[in-house]
């Protein structure tokens, strides 16, 4: 396949991977959404290309893992699934409703091709960690990846993970930042400084680099290199904007778990329809 | 006792009572200072952190330093009050509570907000149903499962010279009034909200207002049940709770916490010790969390007037026997 094809392939999943995310928190009347979006096009590259996983046996012991860290952008991961058809795409309006299985921070015990369980940040990397040592006790080639937030890299966990993955080089693991600056009561500057992330993981003995969060082709690589690292963990980290440029989103001067009536999803749905329409993608009305 | 209970939506909410209290202990006492973890939006504080940013410090997410640094800040002379979500504010940084605030014999004001059902739309991860076992067994503490607003306000203020570990888990909206803005109150000491004597109903936080809803439903079938506040889960009313005993010969607890270590325990423990009488505990029975909204969940863990009625009928049955 050319760049081109390629390029519009990974875009037009994410795009669709968006449209999951609304219908899903519009449904439900709101959620945390703008952490959520910006995960789009990682989660695209990541499942289309990469992800050894089999939506028929979500259990398979062979599979790649994907821990979420940042439990809240489960709709995310959600969506993604029920694209790939881990469970039918009509659960997702099922979204954090009494009773469903679709809870709106990760859950392992309740959805297929979740694999781990968060919510409370700072979790998931030691979890990842512990994958990775398995992967390598058990002589497979298995990947890790954990997706972690800025804001949650305040919680010293993540620090310790950091330097038990660099001492043990559990090269089977990666770390993908969604950097958008932002956490709940402000940005990163405003409530705790995090510096270059990539300049603190290699401080720790990590592979690390920065890559354009909206460009699927910079993250194929970065993934594809990820695959290939030999001796140490690694990090991506993805210059992201919070609300996934949906731009009635992004704009919300706060928009981490809002009420999402139907005007807003409205706006924010057609112009994913734009969208749809510009990249060829076919959207029910 | 005269009480403003309607059932109805509270007069304000306690977001939007939270801020002015601080600032008014702020004014009392210039060694005041408050710590948050990332959510101040939920307490809505913002404004307080703007216009104090030498009192008011937003830590990040990182729960476990807050503690720390509050334990610090006690040392060099402050009285620190912290918040976060109650089960970040508890299970995430028990030992931290534990040694660095409770054993270390420092004092600081630990807040923990939307505790149990209260979590609702967060769900299982964030729903906390043993935050008043963990904080009860630190030798010393003073638990508070806020009831109302009211209750909150005043307590957050009278309590600010206590020694040692004091917790508040409370709720931040849709909590209805239960105290005339006037009231009182004081650690270590219950109120009867209602007087009776056929059964007691211990009931605190947020199953406070259901017990008084469920009173009124025994009422109407001639059963007189006494509803008796605890204002602190510890220390506990122990005379109150003996009394209770000894005058209507059994108790139902109800609490939005695991019957396990909470309210229904520390009742349990002590009239087992002192004056055996039944106690039948309305509360989650050893389950983990889930999302959903309050009434879904209430649903769900029995946590309505009805459940307590019903626990009411089981008690009177094993009075008589
Ligand atoms: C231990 C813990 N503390 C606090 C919270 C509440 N909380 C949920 S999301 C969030 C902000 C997360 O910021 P960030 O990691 O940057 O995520 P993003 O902005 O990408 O959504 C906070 C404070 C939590 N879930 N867990």
């Amino acid at each position: 396949m050319n760049e081109r094809d390629e390029r519009l392939e990974l875009e037009r999943f994410a795009l669709r991977i968006r449209i999951g995310i609304v219908e899903a928190i519009a449904a439900k009347g709101g959620g945390h959404i703008g952490g959520t979006l910006d995960l789009a096009e990682f989660l695209s590259v990541l499942y289309l290309r990469f992800l050894r996983v089999r939506p028929e046996e979500p259990d398979w012991a062979g599979r790649d893992y994907l821990v979420c860290s940042k439990g809240h952008s489960g709709p995310a991961l959600y969506s993604a699934l029920a694209l790939q058809g881990f469970f039918p795409y009509e659960l997702l309006r099922t979204l954090n409703r009494g009773g469903t299985t679709l809870p709106g921070h990760c859950d392992r015990t309740k959805v297929p091709g979740i694999d781990a369980t968060t919510g409370s940040l700072g979790q998931g990397l030691s979890i990842a960690c512990g994958l990775a040592m398995g992967t390598r006790l058990s002589h497979t080639d298995q990947k890790v990846f954990c997706i972690l937030g800025d804001g949650e890299l305040g919680e010293g966990q993540n620090w310790e993970a950091a330097a038990f993955a660099a001492h043990h080089g559990l090269e089977s693991l990666t770390a993908v930042l969604d950097w958008n600056k932002m956490q709940i009561d402000g940005s990163n500057d405003e409530v705790l400084r995090l510096g270059d992330p990539v300049e603190k993981f290699k401080a720790f003995g990590w592979d690390a680099e920065l890559v354009d969060g909206k460009d699927v082709l910079a993250i194929r690589d970065a993934v594809s290199r990820a695959y290939r690292r030999k001796g140490r963990p690694g990090l991506i980290v993805l210059d992201t904007v919070k609300g996934g440029n949906i731009p009635c989103i992004q704009e919300l001067p706060n928009n981490h778990c809002i009420g999402v009536p139907a005007q807003l999803a409205d706006r924010a749905m057609e112009f994913l329809r734009s969208e749809a329409k510009r990249l060829g993608v076919e959207v029910a009305e | 006792m005269k009480l403003r209970y309607t059932g109805s939506k509270p007069e304000a909410d306690i977001t939007q009572l939270f801020s002015p209290t601080m600032e008014e202990l702020f004014e009392l006492d210039e060694k005041v200072v408050y710590l948050d973890a990332d959510l101040m939006g939920s307490l809505k504080t913002q404004e307080l952190w703007k216009k104090h940013p030498d009192r008011v410090f937003n830590c990040g997410i990182q729960e476990a330093n807050m503690v720390g640094v509050a334990a610090g800040l006690f040392l060099a002379g402050y009285k620190p009050y912290i918040h976060s979500f109650s089960p970040f504010a508890t299970r995430r940084v028990f030992d931290q509570v534990f040694l660095s605030v409770g054993y270390a014999k420092k004092s600081v004001h630990l807040i923990g907000s939307d505790a149990g059902i209260m979590a609702t739309d967060n769900g299982g991860t964030h729903m906390c149903f043993e935050d008043l076992a963990l904080m009860r067994s630190i030798p010393g503490a003073c638990v508070v499962d806020v009831s109302d607003a009211a209750m909150f306000m005043y307590l957050l203020k009278s309590t600010k010279d206590r020694e040692g570990v004091t917790y508040f888990r409370t709720p931040r909206r849709n909590a209805p009034d239960i105290y005339e803005k006037d009231e009182t109150f004081e650690v270590g000491k219950g109120k009867v909200l209602t007087e009776g004597e056929d059964l007691t109903i211990i009931a605190s936080g947020v199953m406070t207002a259901t017990a008084l809803a469920a009173q009124r439903l025994l009422a109407e079938e001639g059963i007189s049940a006494r509803v008796v506040d605890p204002i602190t889960v510890k220390p506990l009313d122990e005379a109150l709770v003996l009394r209770c005993a000894e005058e209507t010969g059994v108790i139902v607890t109800a609490e939005n916490h695991n019957v396990i270590g909470g309210l229904g325990g520390a009742v349990a423990e002590l009239v087992s010790e002192n004056c055996p009488v039944p106690v039948l505990r309305v509360g989650i029975r050893d389950q983990y969390g889930q999302v959903g909204t309050e009434a879904f969940l209430r649903e769900q863990y029995g946590l309505n007037p009805e459940d307590i009625v019903k626990k009411a009928h089981l008690a009177l049955e094993k009075k008589k026997k």
